[in-house]
Parts: C-alpha cells; sequence; structure tokens
C-alpha cells in the first residue's frame, strides 16, 4: 500500500472502527441472534436453530398487541400529522405579520425532551383521586362524561398517544413545509394569477406538484418514524407498556432484551427484523407509488 | 386596444424598516399606448419599468393615478379581470406539465359563458403553438428544451386566451447573444400577425429600437422622452436620453457657445444661432465626425480600429468628460489617419447641446459647420 | 360602479379568510404552548395548593419555589444534570472529531478503495437503529461496561448521516485552495485544521447543535445500559422520578423537574433559532 493510500485510511480509521463495531458487527448479529432459538442471556444457550424465534414471536399476544398499536398508530398519525402540518404551512405562508412568532412557537416542542413533556400530557388527561384533569373538566363542561384518558378504555389511551404524536412530530413537518412552500417562486403564482386560475385549482395544479417532493419525503419519513414509535408511548405509560396494553414493536423488542420481561436477545431480533421488513416493505410500496404522483425537477 | 396611463405614481414604503420614508418607483407618468404597436419600456436597471409593467397588469397597483384600457378604467381591476398576458423574465413555464399542458392552462381556467369545449381548447393551443413555431415540441416538458424554445411557449401561453395586451418582461435577457437577435425578430413577427398591443420591458437600448414602433425611456420612475426610435435618437429631449440610446454612446464635452460661435474646449467647431452665451454640456453623435486635414476640433489620436466597412477612431481632447472620444467613419476617410494628432469637422444635426445644470436639451434654430 | 363592486367584495372575503387563518394559526400556538404553561404553573403550586384543586386553577397568587428546592435535594435531579451534560459534550466532541476526519478522507484525499467504502457507508445510513441496539446491549454487557460513562457514550458517538453532510460540505471548497495551501507547503492536516474547518463553520456548528439535541434527549440506549441511578442521563431520571420519586402524588415537585429539564435546549433554541431551524431542515429527523 503506498503512502498515500495509507493516509486515507488513516484518517478513515476512527469512523471504521466505531461503524464496524456498533453498527456492521451488530447487523450481521442480529441475524445470527434470530435463528438462534431461544437464546437466553442468563444461560448463555440454545437449543437449535431455525425459524422458531419468529414463530413465537408471532404467537406471542404481546407482540400482536404492540403489533396492532403500532399499526393504529401509524394509519392515524401519519395522515393526520401531515395533513395538519400542510394546512398549517399554508397558513404561515399565506401571513405576514407575526410569521416568525408563529414559526418559533410552532418548533418548539422539536427541542423538548419527548419524556419530560409526555408527563404534561399525562397530567393533562389523567384522573386521580384528587381531580378529574383538566382535560376531562373540559369535556364535563361541555356535557360529556369524564373518561380516564390513562388507564381507561383502549380507545381513550390510543387517542392520547396519537394525540402526543402528532403534537411530537409536527414541528419537523411545518419546518419542512414551510421551506418548500416559500421556496415556489412568484411567478408561478402570478402567472396563474393573471390567467384568472381558481384557488383549488392553484393548490391543486401547482402547489402541490411544486412541493410532492418534499411531502413524499415526509410520508416516507413519517411512516418510518411511527412504525419505531416508543419514546412517546413511555412518556405517556410509563416503562410497563404491555401492563398498560399500549406497547409498540419497539418496545416489545426492549422489554424482551431488558427489564422484567428481558434477557432474551433472540426473540428480540426476530421482533426487531419482522420490524425492519414490515418497514422496508411500507418504504418500497412508497416509493412505487410516488414515481407516478411525485414530480421531481 | 388602447392603453392611456394618466398621472401614474407608484410609492413603495422604504425597505428599511426604522426609515419612514418611501420609495417612489414610478414618479406621475403619463402616456398613450396606441392600439396594436410594439411599445419598448427602456431604463436602466431600477429605473421603475418593471413596476410599471406589473401596474399595467394588475400585479401591483397604483398609489395615485388611473389606467385605461380603450375606454375602460381598469385601475383598480385585479390582474385577472384585465384580460393581459404577461411574459415573465424566466418564463414561469409551469415546470411539471407538458408544453401542451401550459399552454392549455389559462383555457381551463375559463368558466361560465367563456368556457370551451375540449375540442376548441385544442384548436387553441395548436393555433398558439404553430404561431411561435413550436408544434412539433408539444409533448415536451419544459426542461427538455432550450432558453429559447422555452420563451416560445411563455408567448404562446401568453397569448392563448387572446388578451387584450400582451407584455413581456426583459424577454430577451435569459438568451444568448446568437438566439436574442433572431427571437426579437420573432416577437417582432407574432406582434405584427396578431395586431395585438404589446409592451415589453428591457434595459438593452439596441433591442429596443431595433423592433419597437415606440420607446418609452424612464429613469429614476420619470418618464423621460417617449417617440419612435429614430426619432428619439435623433432629437434627444435631454442628456441621459442622449446617453443612454446609441452604440457607441454619444460622446460628451464640456464647450460653450460666445457670441454665435460653439466651443468644445478652446476649438471653434460650428456657428450657431438662437442660443445664449454661456456653457453648455455638449453631445456628438460618433457618427457626427469627419477627418479633414484643417478640421476645428484637434484631438489626439489614441487607435484606429478597423471594422470592415466603418473604423472607429479612438482619440482624446482636452474638454471631454470620459475616458475617450469613439468616432465612426467610412473606412475610406480613415486611411490617411496616422500618428500623433487627428483632426475632425462636425456635422451639425448630430451635435447637441444641453443645459450644464439640468441636462435639458438647448435647442439652436440654425448652425454652420466651421 | 361594476369594477368598484367586485373590488370590495373581494376585499371583504380576504379580510374574512385571513382572520380564519389567525384564528387557526393562534389556536394551534395555545395547543403547543398550553402544556409548558400547565407545566410552568403547575410548578409553582404548592404540594398542598395543588392537590385540593379539584378543578385546577389557571393561576396562582401564592407561587412557590420550594418544589424545585425538593426537584434538587429529594431526588438527585442535579446528578441527572451532570450526568447528561457529560454524556452530552464527550459523546459530541468525539463525534465531531471522528465525522471530519472521515469527511476529510472522502472529500479530499485519494486512496484505493475510497469509492467502495464510501458506498457502504451510504447504505449504512439505511439502517434502523433498533436493529442494532440488541447486540450492542450485549456486547457492552459483556464487556461490563453497564453503568459507565464509556457504555453510555461509544455506540452513540457514529453519525453516518454527519459524515455524508460534511462530506458534501468540504467538496464545495475549490481546489485551487488546496493546490495553494500544497504549494505553500502545508500539510494535510494544517490545510484541514486551518482552512477546511473554519470556512466550513456553519455546517459543524449545525451538526454540534443536532447532535447536541440528540443526546440531551436521548432516552433509549441509557434506559437499556443504566440501571445505576448514578449514571441516569435526564430522560431515564424523569421516568425514575415518576415511578419511584416523590411518591406518585408530588405532581408539582415532578413538573418542576421537568421545567428544569426542559429549560436549557429551549434557551439554547432561542438563541441559535434560525441555525437551528436551517440545520433540522437540511438534515434533521427527530431523535
Amino acid at each position: 500500500m503506498n503512502n498515500k493510500s495509507f493516509k486515507g485510511w488513516l484518517y478513515l480509521l476512527p469512523a471504521i472502527l466505531f461503524l464496524g463495531a456498533f453498527m456492521v458487527y451488530p447487523l450481521v448479529d442480529v441475524f445470527v441472534y434470530s435463528f438462534e432459538e431461544g437464546y437466553n442471556s442468563a444461560s448463555q444457550s440454545y437449543f437449535g436453530t431455525g425459524v422458531y424465534n419468529y414463530a413465537y414471536v408471532l404467537r406471542d399476544g404481546y407482540f400482536l398487541q404492540a403489533l396492532k398499536n403500532t399499526f393504529l398508530l401509524v394509519i392515524i398519525t401519519v395522515p393526520l400529522s401531515t395533513g395538519l402540518a400542510l394546512l398549517i404551512s399554508l397558513a404561515l405562508n399565506s401571513i405576514k405579520k407575526l410569521r416568525e412568532l408563529f414559526q418559533t412557537i410552532y418548533f418548539l416542542p422539536y427541542v423538548t425532551n419527548t419524556l419530560a413533556v409526555g408527563l404534561v400530557f399525562m397530567i393533562l388527561f389523567k384522573k386521580t383521586a384528587y381531580t378529574d384533569g383538566l382535560v376531562n373538566l373540559v369535556i364535563a363542561f361541555f356535557g360529556g362524561s369524564s373518561v380516564d384518558f390513562i388507564d381507561g378504555p383502549y380507545w381513550a389511551k390510543m387517542f392520547v398517544l396519537c394525540f402526543y404524536t402528532v403534537w411530537v412530530v409536527l414541528p419537523f413537518k411545518i419546518l419542512i413545509l414551510t421551506s418548500a412552500l416559500a421556496s415556489v417562486r412568484q411567478d408561478f403564482y402570478n402567472a396563474a394569477r393573471l390567467d384568472a386560475t381558481p384557488k383549488w385549482r392553484v393548490f391543486t395544479r401547482i402547489t402541490l406538484p411544486m412541493i410532492s417532493p418534499q411531502l413524499f419525503y415526509l410520508i416516507i419519513t413519517g411512516f418510518i418514524g411511527a412504525f419505531k414509535a416508543y419514546s412517546d408511548a413511555v412518556a405517556i405509560f410509563g416503562t410497563d407498556l404491555n401492563a398498560a396494553g399500549m406497547n409498540t414493536i419497539v418496545g416489545y423488542v426492549y422489554d424482551m432484551l431488558y427489564g422484567n420481561s428481558g434477557g432474551w436477545p433472540s426473540y428480540a431480533s426476530a421482533a426487531a427484523i419482522i420490524l425492519f421488513a414490515i418497514v422496508l416493505t411500507i418504504t418500497c410500496i412508497n416509493l412505487l407509488v410516488s414515481r407516478k404522483h411525485v414530480y421531481y425537477v | 386596444m388602447k392603453v392611456v396611463l394618466e398621472h401614474l405614481t407608484k410609492r413603495f414604503p422604504s425597505r428599511n424598516k426604522k426609515d419612514k420614508s418611501e420609495v417612489v418607483a414610478v414618479n406621475d407618468m403619463s402616456f398613450e399606448i396606441p392600439d396594436g404597436k410594439l411599445v419598448g419600456l427602456l431604463g436602466p436597471s431600477g429605473c421603475g419599468k418593471s413596476t410599471a409593467l406589473n401596474l399595467i397588469c394588475g400585479l401591483e397597483t397604483p398609489t395615485e393615478g388611473k389606467i385605461f384600457f380603450g375606454d375602460d378604467d381598469v385601475t383598480k381591476l385585479p390582474p385577472e379581470r384585465r384580460g393581459v398576458g404577461l411574459v415573465f423574465q424566466n418564463y414561469a413555464l409551469y415546470p411539471h406539465l407538458t408544453v401542451r399542458q401550459n399552454i392549455l392552462f389559462p383555457l381551463q381556467n375559463l368558466r361560465g359563458e367563456a368556457k370551451l369545449s375540449k375540442e376548441v381548447m385544442e384548436e387553441k393551443v395548436l393555433e398558439a403553438a404553430k404561431l411561435v413555431q413550436i408544434e412539433q415540441l408539444l409533448e415536451r416538458k419544459p426542461s427538455e428544451m432550450s432558453g429559447g424554445q422555452q420563451q416560445r411557449v411563455a408567448i404562446a401561453r401568453a397569448l392563448v386566451k387572446m388578451p387584450r395586451v400582451l407584455l413581456l418582461d426583459e424577454p430577451l435577457s435569459n438568451l444568448d447573444a446568437r438566439l436574442r437577435l433572431q427571437t426579437r425578430e420573432e416577437i417582432r413577427r407574432i406582434q405584427r400577425e396578431t395586431g395585438v398591443t404589446t409592451v415589453f420591458v428591457t434595459h438593452d437600448q439596441e433591442e429596443a429600437m431595433s423592433i419597437s414602433d415606440v420607446i418609452v425611456v424612464m429613469k429614476d420612475g420619470v418618464l423621460q422622452q417617449t417617440g419612435k426610435p429614430q426619432e428619439v435618437y435623433n432629437d434627444p429631449g435631454n442628456l441621459f436620453v442622449a446617453k443612454f440610446l446609441g452604440t457607441p454612446p454619444i460622446n460628451v464635452f464640456d464647450g460653450s457657445v460666445r457670441s454665435g460661435t460653439l466651443f468644445v474646449g478652446e476649438d471653434a467647431v460650428m456657428k450657431v444661432e438662437g442660443v445664449a452665451d454661456g456653457p453648455y454640456t455638449v453631445g456628438i453623435r460618433p457618427e457626427a465626425f469627419r477627418v479633414r486635414d484643417d478640421g476645428p476640433l484637434r484631438c489626439a489620436l489614441e487607435t484606429v480600429e478597423v471594422m470592415g466597412r466603418d473604423t472607429t477612431i479612438v482619440s482624446t481632447h482636452p474638454a471631454m468628460q470620459g475616458v475617450s472620444i469613439r468616432s465612426v467613419i467610412s473606412a475610406e476617410y480613415a486611411e490617411g489617419v496616422s500618428g500623433g494628432e487627428v483632426r475632425f469637422y462636425l456635422k451639425t444635426a448630430k451635435v447637441h447641446l444641453f443645459d450644464p445644470a439640468s441636462g435639458e436639451r438647448v435647442r439652436f434654430a440654425s448652425a454652420e459647420a466651421l | 360602479m361594476d369594477n368598484e363592486r367586485i373590488e370590495a367584495a373581494a376585499a371583504r372575503r380576504a379580510r374574512v379568510g385571513r382572520t380564519l387563518t389567525y384564528l387557526f394559526l393562534v389556536i394551534w400556538a395555545l395547543i403547543v404552548l398550553f402544556p409548558f404553561y400547565w407545566m410552568v404553573l403547575s410548578s409553582i403550586k404548592s404540594y398542598g395548593a395543588y392537590n385540593s384543586e379539584y378543578i385546577p386553577q389557571f393561576y396562582t397568587l401564592s407561587p412557590t419555589l420550594r418544589n424545585y428546592v425538593d426537584a434538587f435535594t429529594t431526588v438527585s435531579l442535579g446528578r441527572y444534570f451532570l450526568n447528561t451534560a457529560i454524556f452530552t459534550v464527550l459523546t459530541t466532541a468525539l463525534m465531531l472529531m471522528v465525522t471530519v476526519l472521515a469527511a476529510f478522507a472522502f472529500s479530499r484525499l485519494e486512496f484505493r478503495g475510497k469509492d467502495l467504502v464510501f458506498t457502504l457507508f451510504l447504505a449504512l445510513m439505511m439502517i434502523p437503529g433498533e436493529l442494532v441496539v440488541i447486540t450492542n446491549f450485549q456486547t457492552i454487557t459483556n464487556a461490563g461496561l453497564r453503568n459507565s460513562f464509556t457504555g453510555l457514550i461509544l455506540p452513540s458517538v457514529t453519525s453516518v448521516f454527519y459524515i455524508y453532510l460534511l462530506k458534501e460540505n468540504f467538496e464545495q471548497i475549490p481546489d485551487e485552495l488546496y493546490r495553494a495551501a500544497k504549494v505553500d507547503g502545508s500539510t494535510d492536516f494544517r490545510y484541514l485544521t486551518r482552512v477546511m474547518i473554519p470556512i466550513c463553520r456553519p455546517t459543524i456548528i449545525t451538526v454540534t447543535i443536532l447532535k447536541v439535541i440528540e443526546c440531551w434527549n436521548s432516552y433509549v440506549w441509557p434506559r437499556l445500559i443504566t440501571d445505576d441511578a448514578r449514571y441516569f442521563l435526564v430522560s431515564n431520571g424523569i421516568q425514575e422520578i415518576r415511578e419511584n420519586g416523590f411518591g406518585r402524588e408530588n405532581i408539582p415537585a415532578m413538573m418542576a423537574a421537568v421545567v428544569v429539564i426542559s429549560v436549557p435546549l429551549i434557551v439554547l433554541f432561542l438563541i441559535f433559532r434560525k441555525k437551528i431551524m436551517a440545520g433540522v431542515s437540511r438534515g434533521g429527523t427527530k431523535g
């Protein structure tokens, strides 16, 4: 190896060491784990190789619950948050006064600690011996009956989780869409205006196609992010998500790995790979759909 | 459609928020664009010509004054109801639509009585495409076309809805030099064929002079002069207009009139009548110079640039403003010129006097070369 | 006149539209801000006052800082804070070193196998962290590094994306500068530190800020790798406080802790607002 090549590799060495030890090796290893049947951390032993881990996970009630929760979360929050972000960005884009102030406020959730603010949400929604919680009082004010959103019925818990998730993911989406909208050249709007183009037609025929790459980027990352939901759920329902019935796939993986129900890395690996396969499939479908509908410059 | 601007003024708030003063982009401008003419709105950048264009199409509303299309007062009419076609400087073609869809776009907006059937729309698109000669490119996307082709599409899109007035904002600025010549002929042809009243904005005097029926010269938001290109060139109203039109530009000297004789520096160059004595700024067109061994205007020769038919003599004079004098002479008369001094006499029609303080033209009754 | 009527109608519609737009924006701003208001409000209500309000008050007439004292004395909030600060600073510093060196190698140096390695790096960007966490957990556990800063920091250092971002930025520096530096007898390393890093400072700052946010809010890895409260970061600390801290009912003290944890990043954000928002739109996703 000549001197020049040596120098290049030398500069790369730290990155390669870190990536090799903490990304490449684990990536291979997770597949190995997932086929080592019933590997147990405590005894460091397993009883065979095969697809037993996958079969076990797919029959595990907790996993199925997590799968259901995650899919519901994805189906509800991705369209809702993207649509809401689009509405807010359009509104932001149409005003001049106070625009920066609104942008700053809307971005705040991005820089807050998910776990910390989740506690506030829990308090707002929770019923305790002392109080029904602010949200319930508001419901009561409008004549509804109170619900325990944290320990109550499934739909109520799902509602809080979705609400909090949307609250957390919106800043990023608003930011991306606002700058996408701002980058559409004013000329296009002027041209459309001179041609007496109705507003809805300007939106569907000009604005939407122009921002479609960013919109599509948000939908893809939105799907991926929502499938990997975990911290939001912990923030609201605490670490024992299985007991709350609100576990997510990622939560299931971690629970298999660590904690009271932990010590089963091979089940965790199988679950993680199943998740990865789901995300990959959905992303591929997204990419296929986008070919038709996304306009790239 | 005749377009009339009456005492049009547009003021913008200053960009600097603390500064309460306003920027006057267009100041008390009045002129009339005759029906079916091609008008060049001309001026250096920042002179308010684009604002004037935006006022005509309605993207800006005037602070004061009125705009008429024919007898219609359109001053307060929103742009979409004025029936104007605008070609943007960078064309503003919708990049995600094909050429056909781009041209179709304005037609699809028509509602109510004006609504067209699909067949009619297709027909009109084809007609417009033929007019600008892009009918073989209808299925392309804008990004797959050259600048010149995009320009034509933009014109077709502006024309397809039969506008009362066609406006072009710096239509040639994004094209290379060769295409620019070709396209400006093209614009002339399209305008003649359609007969639509057309206004185009440019900072390039050559471009404006070459194709306009009428040019409108602006500076700092104020209208300087309007008229046929050649008339404005031959008879500039002030020093700015004289300097702005013409390539090479007019040569400017410090001069004076003393008892009926015009001096450039200390050289007595012309007899003039009907002008008061006093200092003047003297503008002499490059083509006004004639070489003669005993000519009254004595210049120091710098270089002689021979370019085929014409020759440019570059020289200096103690009373000149600027760095050199450029004079354009037929090649045959320039042959004897070499070394040291070169002497000229002047064609009087190409010599203009201006008030040195205001820059306003001072006309003389008659003149005789010396 | 007809034109004037049209004009007036359009102006009226525009006014109504604008009012509705602002109303919508204000409502969402309130939804965003309300939790922050509520946590500050609750944190300055006394324990007794808070629990006696069946209908929570939207203001308090007797604010107290007692809860903040509790937050730092009853549970080891100070310790969590210090841990997070150490973790954030060390991880970010290490990440910067590794990233800058790698980006420099990719953008400026010529060596055999460069394109292949870079392609592999890009491929790694697609790998979700959840897949590799399992083995990393085993690796760190087996190495006996649980409940240690080494165990916390090492797997958190790598960021392929930042290498990519910085490499793109480095490549925008014209070749002439490199050749000029070479002619002047400057070494590669000197060129990196004296020319490239100063020129690309905005991107480096962006990357730093993004990493700091990421570190400050990280939860999953610290949770897996620490069960000794002496090594908790704020995210784990807040979970700990919630489950075992003040007793579940002392919500004002809990909110005081939440405020203390949230403030540093919000202050950082308000100072570097433009930089952070530009940086995030260029290359951030949550977490």
